[in-house]
């Protein structure tokens, strides 16, 4: 069942032609790599799907819905929710905090004063949320910043899981993080998969684009040049389709190597 | 690399309690009680309840302003004018009832609304004229310092009505009004900061501007209030001293931001934003207060306490970065 479709979509900044007409379909629970050079148009592209840029041409139906007229905020609740490579963490807070951060539930204190944060509720809530993801963390009244970049990365899929997602973007999900943290992300992702949550992974890590997606869309110069099942496709043939052409087997053995 | 992190001893557990459940450091409490008993031993006086109701007195107004200054601070910002704004608000209290033979309650209000303009046209032009809230709070230190001796000529204005002059010198149950109204007022601002949304916003605010923004966080409508608020706390403190000493003096707060600003810096809120509680700022007010008054006991000169306090600023401030780079060290 597709959940995503978008058709012809361009974009342009002022003379910069960034987007030249992409399609792109992504499946219910499915995990879609993209994957492409500095400059293809990858954050362009995923920017006008939660609405920050308007896209000048084609169309965007999520869900059976055109979103395209849609702002960032209606489209987040209509379920399209985007990670970002900072993550946008407050790294101060703890980690109810942040999940909750603008929505704190709140209640009367003595029944009389409003406007009163459940903390109990919301530390419950949080840590009901790290559990759903099968994730650990050392403590959840420790300060964010105090946790790992893989810890750090959990607690931001928990934010995006509070608004009930139906897909998940994820800019560079791993690239800042330690070899043996990549592994709990990639978990973490197929998580949301069986949860029948989308995800868009966009990485620079083929490695981890091979080992976690079900497609593999490349975008080359602003348009979807290659869709590759991930079962049937491999290294070379992923790095030949994001520089297009030449002999790759030396990129290629990198890429593997790395 | 050191191996002392793998099993952390029993004071860095209370340090880490302290830190996360009370947003306190440990070692401004045990600051306090250590400056206390030092005092104790080298002053007869210290240790009585008028004397400890003296130090209460005199942190009073020093400690709304640090309220004020933990507000502004842990949201990323700087109030420089805090001092200023409180003589200016004591000046147009004191015209408004003396001058223009306004009733009480008018004059004890013009305190707190002249305040909080000023606080109000600090936020207007840090947020919409995108001007630094350093140089627009310090243009405000000069402005509303010579609006208030504009207002009063230069000179101190006396003969405040005697409703005005009890919120000053009032003693309820024997305790002094002003004490009264400064601990209801920190106990407000605790709640707010601690348990409100908009407390946990301010910090969050502090701590990661794009992340606030990001959760929905109306950003500059919220400096906009904060601004607004700390003006309005100053204005507090100038009602507060201006009641106390019985009279609108334009030279009133006179470098009070600096104690302020310290006051909540050795209370343990981040000089960048992100972390302070009211409850640590009413223990660095009250280690300003008792160094204060433990100097004043002893005879020391007010130049040296001035640069005590200067002294103590740049002190709480190294100790507090040297620990956030010893917790940030892996």
């Amino acid at each position: 069942m597709t959940l995503l479709t978008l058709s012809g979509i361009r974009k342009s900044f002022g003379a910069v032609d960034v987007l030249h007409g992409v399609d792109l379909s992504v499946d219910k629970g499915e995990v879609v790599g993209l994957v492409g050079d500095n400059g293809a148009g990858k954050s362009t592209l995923m920017k006008t799907i939660t609405g920050i840029y308007r896209a000048d041409a084609g169309s965007i139906e999520f869900d059976g819905k055109d979103v395209l007229p849609l702002d960032p905020g209606a489209r987040r609740e209509l379920g399209i929710e985007m990670i970002y490579q900072d993550l946008s963490l407050a790294k101060q807070q703890d980690v109810a905090s942040n999940i909750f951060l603008g929505r704190e539930p709140t209640r009367k204190l003595f029944g009389l004063f409003p406007g009163f944060i459940d903390k109990a509720r919301m530390d419950r809530e949080a840590a009901g949320m790290i559990a759903r993801l099968g994730a650990h963390l050392p403590s959840i009244n420790r300060s964010v910043g105090s946790f790992s970049g893989g810890q750090q990365q959990t607690v931001a899929i928990a934010r995006a899981l509070t608004f009930n997602p139906k897909l998940v973007i994820m800019d560079e999900p791993t690239a800042a993080l330690a070899v043996r943290e990549v592994q709990g992300v990639l978990d973490l992702i197929r998580r949301l998969k069986s949860e029948g949550i989308a995800v868009i992974l966009i990485s620079h890590r083929l490695n981890d684009v091979l080992a976690v997606t079900d497609r593999i869309v490349v975008l080359r110069h602003g348009r979807a040049d290659a869709n590759l099942a991930t079962a049937r496709t491999n290294m070379s043939e992923v790095v030949s389709r994001i520089v297009g052409g030449g002999d790759l087997s030396a990129a290629a053995m990198h890429e593997q190597r790395g | 690399m050191t191996h002392e992190t793998a099993q952390p001893g029993l004071w860095a557990r209370a340090q880490r309690t302290s830190v996360e459940q009370l947003h306190i450091r440990l070692e401004s409490f045990i600051v306090l009680i250590v400056l206390s008993a030092i005092m104790a031993v080298l002053s007869p006086f210290f240790l009585s309840l008028s004397n400890f109701l003296n130090i209460l007195l005199a942190t009073s107004t020093i400690g709304v302003l640090a309220i004020a200054a933990t507000y502004v601070i842990g949201s990323g910002g700087l109030d420089l004018s805090l001092g200023s704004v409180m003589g200016l608000s004591g000046v147009a209290g004191a015209y408004v009832a003396v001058n223009l033979g306004a009733p009480s309650p008018v004059g004890l209000a013009a305190c707190i609304l002249a305040g909080a303009a000023a606080g109000y046209v600090n936020g207007q032009l840090i947020t919409r004229a995108f001007v630094p809230a350093f140089i627009v709070t310090l243009g405000m230190l000069g402005l509303a310092r010579g609006l208030a001796l504009v207002i009063s000529d230069g000179r101190v204005i006396y003969g405040l009505p005697a409703v005005m002059v009890y919120v000053g010198q009032g003693r309820p149950l024997g305790i002094p009004m002003p004490v009264i109204i400064f601990v209801v007022t920190a106990i407000f601002a605790h709640c707010l900061l601690a348990y409100s949304k908009f407390g946990r916003h301010t910090m969050a605010l502090g701590d990661s501007e794009s992340a606030a923004r990001a959760a929905g966080i109306r950003v500059e409508r919220h400096r906009r209030i904060l601004y607004t608020l700390s003006g309005a706390l100053a204005g507090l403190a100038g009602m507060l001293f201006m009641a106390r000493i019985n009279s609108g003096d334009p030279t009133a707060g006179l470098n009070y931001e600096l104690t302020a600003i310290t006051a909540a810096i050795i209370g343990g809120t981040n000089l960048f934003g992100g972390r302070g509680s009211i409850l640590g700022t009413m223990i660095g007010a009250l280690i300003m207060g008792v160094l204060q008054n433990g100097l004043n006991l002893l005879a020391v000169q007010s130049y040296y306490q001035q640069m005590a306090i200067g002294a103590v600023l740049i002190l709480a401030v190294f100790i507090d970065q040297y620990q956030v780079r010893k917790e940030s060290r892996v």
